[in-house]
């Protein structure tokens, strides 16, 4: 079911275009990657959805109705520049922005328990926040936003600031979420956690979407023939003279990476291979995100 | 709504509860009563005898010269150079010297009188000396013209006017320029004085959720408008207890502190600072301060504090708005200074003209200034004493209430955008294009 749909929305600022025609949708229990350099248009398409700010042409439909404020209290919101009062008690804050979301004094007091109690930080909650450490604030600010339970939750580089322990922790967060049938937008920069956590891709290039899709299915289609073969002596020499459809990309001592550049079949490769050396692994290159996100955006 | 509600008890709390908050509610009642006992205090406090030598070459002052509370004139009739060196080795605290005249060449008196000191003398010390010479050559004079100093003071008259207001209607209302002034300028005051009070307490709590990044995450749940009114409404709500608070430590401290510190039997009343001779001369006559209630009463004292209550408000929601744009649209204290310039020059423009408005409370700049509700709130306060028209009240009122949507539409679209914006060098045409920016 889709709990998101974003309908060719468009924005723009008085000197720039932040998006133009953007769509995507993100299904139940989905965790949905929004990828692209910095001032693509992520972040105005995220207010858009969270309604800071209304879009000048184009809709977005929750559980299948217009966006509107009923739905402020399904959605949570981690932005990339966040911060909380600094002189305002831990316990007080969560409670307050807890109720700004929709839920009473005791429903917030009784979810706030459990939370802390699951992150061990019950002692904190008489601190002020000017007196937590950068990383403590941060899982306060995990805490309030996933607080009301909402249906969708929209994580902006939630990892920054983090400590590779407590990173850890909010990933293993993340992935109950999503267990639980919540769906999740995730936008970041750091391409090894997309391949870890994400379902389903949109890139958001110089306000457009250059490309959207399953993650798998994105990788499967940015293969480039190219296949990992291990060798057990170090007489390579053969590789310097391949058939012509076949290029050797590097060679190192025991290891070569070949690139089938005809549709002729990897099993011919292989049999080519193991004819003329002593083949020991043989596996087909899998693009990285990282790749994919770079040839993307060079190529557009 | 509910949200809005919530916006306000945070403001309120969390600012209700600080030190600072509790220190200055405290500490300014004591300030304030301690700026009111002062002058009584000082004026029990100063009893250092002095001694005043006198040079009398001519004989005719010693008996005009009586000796006053703690100073003590004494006459010396000897040659003034032999005096003025005595008198440098003395501990006296002044020398009067008054040379030789007769009755044809007083008038030569006028500046030739000279006064030798150790130090810089008081204004009263000088007041008290050339007084009691004025009044010798006086009465010569008087007597050189065949009148008596008696003569003069029986055909002396001391007229106090009763203003009556004659109403359109026929009614008559007694009318008391002192008391309507002080009460218009205490009235302006205290608009202007909580106007950039608690404004730039909105101004500041506006950059503190700007630059400490909790503005987005709040504004995902609620409307940058209700935040923006919850601040300024939380902090208005702040500023009634400070001064409620204000209020009545001040009347208690001072009330303590009078029975106190200063002894019923001593108080004399013409004791008191010259400035307070009116009020004086009211409390001997013993219907003066009844004349006062009666005259305050007259003046239809609901009526003046209830529009004292909507221009209170209405003058600091309109500005309010305006210090949270300003809020918005920076990163740090420093770069408010060009943004609050627009704000500030009319407020101070307000006060100042307010002093000449008093003059003359039906002047068309009176007029101009208590309808332009950027001047309306402390400009109409002075002049509500003074029965303007009510129609022109009920004008000013409603231009109040629409500059008050006006500025907050506004300061809104300025706010809405600026709280997202960082590091960014805001001018005056970048606000204009937030304001035009849909």
């Amino acid at each position: 079911m889709k709990v998101l749909e974003v309908q060719s929305i468009s924005k723009s600022y008085s000197n720039h275009i932040a998006l133009d025609k953007v769509s995507l949708s993100v299904t139940e229990g989905q965790i949905f990657g929004l990828l692209g350099p910095n001032g693509a248009g992520k972040t105005s398409l995220i207010r858009i959805i969270n309604q800071i700010t209304m879009p000048d042409d184009g809709a977005v439909l929750f559980n299948g109705a217009k966006l509107c404020a009923d739905h402020i209290r399904h959605i949570g919101y981690l932005p990339e520049e966040r911060g909380l009062y600094k002189k305002m008690k831990v316990g007080e804050q969560a409670l307050y922005l807890a109720q700004l979301k929709g839920l009473s004094e005791n429903e917030a007091k009784a979810a706030l328990r459990v939370w802390f109690e699951k992150f061990g930080i019950t002692q904190w909650w008489d601190k002020k926040v000017e007196e937590l450490s950068k990383g403590m604030a941060q899982k306060v600010q995990f805490i309030t936003t996933v607080l009301h339970k909402p249906k969708l939750l929209i994580f902006d580089e939630p990892f920054s600031g983090f400590d590779p322990i407590n990173a850890n922790i909010i990933k293993d967060e993340i992935l109950q979420l999503k267990e639980q049938g919540t769906s999740i937008i995730f936008s970041t920069h750091r391409m090894e956690s997309v391949e870890e956590l994400c379902d389903h891709i949109a890139l958001i290039h110089q306000s457009r979407k250059i490309l959207d899709g399953p993650i798998d299915e994105i990788k499967e289609k940015y293969k480039q023939q190219i296949y990992k073969v291990d060798f057990s002596s170090t007489n390579l020499d053969f590789l310097n003279s391949l058939p012509e459809h076949l290029k050797l990309i590097t060679k190192n001592k025991h290891q070569a990476e070949i690139q089938i550049q005809n549709q002729s079949p990897a099993s011919d490769l292989i049999r080519l291979l193991i004819d003329q050396s002593d083949l020991k692994a043989f596996e087909e290159k899998i693009p990285t995100m990282n790749e994919i996100f770079i040839r993307t955006v060079q190529e557009n | 709504m509910n949200k809005i509600i919530l916006i306000i008890k945070r403001e309120y709390l969390s600012r209700v509860r600080k030190k600072s908050f509790i220190v200055m509610t405290i500490l300014g009642p004591i300030l304030m009563a301690g700026l009111m006992m002062t002058p009584l205090l000082m004026d029990t406090s100063d009893t250092e005898e002095r001694e005043i030598w006198v040079c009398d070459e001519s004989n005719m002052f010693r008996s005009q010269f009586e000796d006053v509370n703690d100073t003590h004139f004494e006459f010396i009739d000897q040659n003034i150079e032999l005096i003025k060196e005595a008198f440098n080795d003395s501990e006296a605290f002044a020398l009067v010297h008054i040379p030789k005249v007769d009755t044809a060449t007083i008038d030569l008196l006028e500046s030739s009188v000279k006064v030798y000191a150790h130090k810089p003398m008081s204004f009263s010390h000088q007041e008290l000396i050339s007084k009691n010479i004025e009044r010798v050559v006086e009465s010569i004079k008087l007597k050189q013209e065949g009148l008596t100093r008696e003569l003069i003071e029986r055909t002396r008259s001391d007229v106090e006017l009763n203003t009556i207001i004659l109403g359109e209607s026929g009614s008559e209302k007694s009318g008391s320029t002192e008391i309507a002034m002080g009460l218009s300028m205490a009235g302006g005051f205290l608009i202007y004085f909580f106007i950039f009070l608690y404004g730039a307490m909105v101004m500041r709590g506006v950059m503190e959720e700007k630059t400490s990044r909790i503005v987005e995450i709040i504004i995902s749940s609620v409307k940058p408008f209700q935040l923006m009114m919850g601040k300024i409404i939380g902090i208005a709500m702040v500023g009634f207890t400070q001064f409620a608070l204000w209020i009545i430590l001040t009347f208690v401290i001072s009330t303590v502190a009078t029975t106190l510190l200063i002894d019923p039997t001593d108080v004399n009343i013409s004791d008191l600072a010259q400035g307070s001779e009116l009020i004086s001369h009211e409390l001997q006559n013993e219907s003066g301060l009844g004349l006062i209630f009666n005259q305050l009463e007259e003046m239809n004292i609901t009526f003046i504090l209830l529009m004292f209550l909507f221009y209170f408000v209405g003058g600091y929601l309109m500005y309010g708005s305006l210090f949270a744009a300003v809020g918005a649209a920076v990163d740090s204290e420093t770069d408010t200074q060009q943004f609050m310039m627009p704000i500030t020059i009319p407020l101070i423009f307000s006060v100042i003209a307010l002093q000449t408005i008093l003059e003359n409370p039906d002047s068309s700049l009176a007029f101009w200034c208590s309808i332009i509700p950027f001047t309306s709130p402390i400009v109409m306060m002075g002049r509500l004493p003074f029965d303007p028209p009510m129609w022109e009240i009920a004008l000013s009122m409603v231009l109040l209430i629409i500059g008050f949507i006006f500025t907050s539409w506004i300061a809104g679209r300025i706010y809405r955008v600026g709280i997202l914006m960082h590091g960014q060098k805001v001018s005056y045409k970048t606000l204009w294009k937030w304001i035009r920016q849909s």
